[in-house]
């Protein structure tokens, strides 16, 4: 028998009533249930980071989190960045900077850096390293996402004041 | 892969935990930050017939210094110890933080739990290891109440511990707090479990080292102290020369399992020169204090 849980998530702002299998890991109620497949699924065990998103404003591996543990939660997927047609500033980054080719990474490598710039605004380029290693990127060699995520701090600095 | 099904339970508080876990019997599973159960799941190489939540449970996230005595909370996030700037926690257990980076990556440190780890018991996790260089003892919690573990009796074999099925984790207690201290490990890709893994602390007294202990971790299926490298490193003086000597003895001592990471004669060898890197580490990191 299949067990099935009634739960609550706001995610991106709008707030979801949905009936889940308690195994449907959190990524694929996004991908399924709810129609968010910019969270994208690589190797569905917590090594390539492709599925991060963010729950209550930390990075996870959303197929690491079963969908039943984000109840009453917050969570922010990709989709959240752009306005309309307006990319981002990081997203805009990662542009300017090839910090893309083939894409399938991106949506992961987003979420880490805007989860990382939001609680520590001014790392330096080794940590910013050592953050994007959580991520697999297999076509750009990383110095193109760690040029993106260094910009986009030094910008959001400024722009702070 | 998917999971297998499984009934989902939340608990509130560690009553309530093992109220269920007595209940659900011993094919049930805690899950806290489900850094490692979840993959094992996916992969199916764990099939529990029930998780039982415990990330609601609150009052369990937490770091104390109560003299000599570290306690960590068991959910409290690898993170929360990694970013401490807590002088309770830096006099004398200043390793812990700095070790904390090499777990895992950023994500996974967010949401991983030191009482997690601790139950989950890799033979090269870094709390493990940190556990055994401080003489710790785990507290679990069950149905007969609470006993306390000294870490020794803890870990049985690769991924197991005398925990049993029906107990949580709910505290880990680290001792002997002292000046120096490092945990230095190689693995090929950054984030992965440590091919090998080699913890040293010691204090240091008129230029000698004192009150030395030596982990070692990927050298068996649990983490193993080179009692006979300590012996030889206590009371020596501080001098390169001594810990060339003491590392070439604690490398003989172990007989380390070959797997396709590395042979046992590759894993001999990274310990040699990883507890001399750990030297340099902690005598250059407690000498910045």
């Amino acid at each position: 028998m299949k067990d099935q849980h009634l739960v609550t998530m706001r995610v991106n702002g709008r707030e979801h009533e949905l009936v889940i299998e308690s195994r449907k890991t959190l990524a694929d109620v996004l991908r399924q249930d709810l129609g968010l497949t910019g969270t994208h699924l690589g190797c569905e065990h917590g090594i390539c980071g492709a599925c991060t998103v963010l729950m209550d404003g930390e990075p996870i591996r959303a197929c690491l989190v079963f969908g039943v543990q984000a109840d009453g939660r917050e969570l922010r997927t990709v989709e959240s960045l752009a306005d309309g047609d307006e990319l981002n500033d990081l997203q805009q980054a990662f542009s300017k900077h090839h910090g893309l080719q083939c894409g399938f990474c991106t949506p992961g490598f987003l979420m880490l850096g805007e989860a990382y710039l939001s609680t520590n605004p001014e790392p330096d380029r080794d940590e910013v390293r050592e953050v994007v290693s959580a991520n697999l990127c297999r076509c750009t060699g990383y110095q193109g996402i760690v040029d993106a995520v260094c910009e986009v701090a030094e910008k959001r600095k400024v722009s702070r004041g | 892969m998917k999971p297998a099904s499984f009934e989902y339970h939340r608990a509130h508080d560690v009553a309530e935990v093992v109220e269920l876990l007595v209940e659900l019997g011993d094919d049930a599973k805690i899950i806290a930050g489900g850094q490692s159960l979840a993959p094992m799941m996916n992969f199916r190489l764990a099939r529990p017939s029930a998780l039982v939540d415990v990330n609601p449970v609150s009052g369990l996230d937490y770091i104390r210094r109560e003299g000599d005595l570290l306690r960590i909370g068991a959910m409290t996030r690898h993170r929360d110890v990694e970013i401490s700037r807590d002088p309770e926690v830096h006099d004398g257990f200043a390793v812990l933080p700095r070790a904390a980076r090499w777990i895992g990556h950023y994500p996974i440190r967010c949401r991983g739990t030191v009482g997690g780890s601790m139950a989950h018991s890799d033979p090269t996790a870094e709390w493990c290891l940190l556990a055994l260089l401080h003489d710790a003892s785990v507290v679990v919690q069950g149905p007969r109440g609470q006993r306390t573990v000294p870490v020794a009796e803890w870990f049985t074999g690769f991924l197991t511990t005398s925990g049993e099925y029906d107990e949580m984790v709910v505290e880990t207690q680290f001792a002997r707090p002292r000046a120096y201290g490092a945990l230095t490990e190689y693995a090929r890709r950054r984030g992965d479990f440590a091919i090998s893994a080699v913890g040293v602390a010691f204090d240091k007294v008129d230029n000698r080292l004192t009150d030395v202990s030596v982990v070692l971790g990927g050298v068996a299926g649990v983490p193993v102290r080179a009692t006979e490298a300590e012996a030889m490193l206590e009371g020596s003086p501080a001098t390169p020369e001594t810990w060339v000597a003491a590392s070439r003895n604690a490398a003989a001592s172990v007989n380390p399992p070959s797997d396709l990471n590395g042979d046992g004669d590759y894993r001999r060898q990274l310990v040699e020169t990883l507890m001399q890197r750990a030297f340099v580490e902690a005598l250059a990191e407690g000498a910045r204090r």
